[in-house]
């Protein structure tokens, strides 16, 4: 393995460097697109199942059979990294949108209901009390995009894109583990590295949860 | 080629070694050994972890690091550890059943109203009638959401086996991206969608009617009794 990586160290570093911004933009997108949806899901409170139905939907389409399709959809070429990209959007979104609307559903009624006593409008109360309160049960959704995103890249190396996946498809090609080892331990390490910056974010951002551990 | 029958209406695609009922079945077999594999490991360690509280470390990282680990690459792995075949295959998908089962069987049995352990303590239960009477039923809806993460995580993956010379549904998308019949693709890609789609509404059924009512609240006049009770998401364990 130590070998390989030193006789192949460029193949594998522009690997991580396709992999990373494969991961990364779809979490961008997907959680930016689902504070807007799942504060509709709280907002109308209609919509919240409905909302969990859809997610659950969305969120169980397996991987390889949404990035084969979506070229379909998008009139985007097969081996365009778009298809990646909508794809593990749509995955976050799909996880996002209601972890937000679970978030914001558990922020205490009598803290919002003095916001609104203190004069706060809906606007503001939503984004100086409500979203900051929410955001520990957020950050956990973050967490979780994040990893699942990192490791769902690399199944685009059956379709042709998937940064650290093409050193899987490669070593099973030559029938030789090391190049997929390699691949493995870097998605693991790139997932645990992104797991704990998104924790310490969630250290200073969220300073009164410290005290109390909420994840059981 | 050249036909412009759609893949799924096309009668000879529904008979044979390749046809597509088939695949289901044999999509629909590693499924079930890898589901039954990763539960009978799973869930008794998860259930003492979380009955006794020792190793809890182990049960809540078991969830970040199971999904952390790639798919395809595990898969690859060890197959080429240990050639082609069932067996690998097996082993990388059981992996991939055990962390969410392992975390919501914890997550659910820890979850449980301590009062109500007590005073099935209290009341002379043993400690096996303690965890099968009264931790249980009342983990159960945590734990059969670990369950419908887990099948589907396995239904993916199953997909994904294709790749490495199996059967399965994962067969209409592998061959037919190699010969670039778009046609095949696109019927594979809406039977397991279809198929995984209908598996999570299906145990989110038996999640209904299994789970105690007294517990789930269903059947309940008083509307918001249990609304307020926080939902514990087996997707984020």
């Amino acid at each position: 393995m130590i070998d390989y990586l030193s006789n192949n160290s460029d193949v594998v570093l522009a690997a991580l460097r396709q992999h990373v911004p494969l991961a990364f933009l779809p979490l961008l997108i997907g959680v930016v697109l689902a504070l807007p949806v799942g504060y509709l899901g709280v907002r109308f409170g209609w919509l919240y199942h409905p909302l969990l139905n859809a997610s659950g939907i969305v969120y169980s389409i397996p991987s390889l059979a949404l990035f084969v399709t979506l070229p379909y959809v998008l009139g985007t070429r097969i081996l365009s990294p778009v298809n990646i990209v909508v794809a593990l959007s749509l995955y976050t979104l799909a996880l996002m949108a209601r972890t937000v609307a679970d978030g914001l559903r558990s922020v205490d009624a009598s803290l919002t209901e003095a916001a609104t006593a203190m004069g706060y409008r809906r606007t503001r109360r939503l984004l100086e009390v409500e979203l900051p309160l929410a955001l520990p049960v957020v950050l956990a959704g973050v967490r979780v995009a994040a990893v699942s995103n990192i490791s769902l890249v690399s199944v685009g190396a059956l379709i042709g894109v998937g940064g650290l996946g093409a050193l899987f498809t490669r070593g099973f090609q030559l029938f030789y583990p090391a190049p997929i080892l390699v691949g493995v331990i870097l998605s693991v390490l790139l997932a645990a590295v992104t797991d704990l910056v998104i924790v310490s974010i969630q250290r200073a951002v969220t300073p009164w949860s410290r005290a109390s551990a909420r994840r059981a | 080629m050249g036909d412009d029958t759609p893949y799924l209406l096309d009668g000879t695609h529904w008979s044979g070694p390749t046809g597509i009922p088939h695949l289901l079945l044999a999509h629909l077999g590693y499924t079930g050994v890898a589901l039954l594999c990763g539960i009978a490991i799973a869930l008794p360690v998860g259930l003492y972890i979380g009955h006794t509280g020792r190793g809890s470390f182990l049960a809540i990282n078991a969830g970040n690091a199971g999904r952390s680990l790639p798919t395809l690459g595990l898969l690859m792995l060890m197959v080429t550890l240990m050639g082609l075949g069932f067996l690998p295959v097996l082993i990388a998908l059981t992996v991939l059943v055990i962390p969410p089962i392992l975390t919501t069987t914890y997550a659910g049995l820890r979850n449980v109203d301590r009062s109500a352990v007590d005073a099935a303590v209290g009341m002379g239960m043993r400690p096996w009638q303690v965890l099968w009477r009264v931790e249980v039923p009342m983990a159960l809806p945590v734990m059969l959401g670990g369950l419908r993460s887990a099948a589907l995580q396995v239904v993916a993956t199953a997909t994904v086996a294709a790749s490495v010379g199996l059967s399965g549904l994962g067969r209409l998308l592998i061959d037919g991206l190699s010969v670039n019949d778009y046609g095949r693709v696109v019927a594979g890609a809406v039977v397991v969608a279809v198929l995984a789609i209908v598996l999570d509404l299906g145990l989110g059924l038996v999640q209904r009617y299994v789970v105690s009512p007294g517990v789930s609240g269903r059947g309940l006049r008083r509307r918001g009794a249990r609304a307020s009770a926080e939902r514990l998401d087996p997707d984020l364990l």
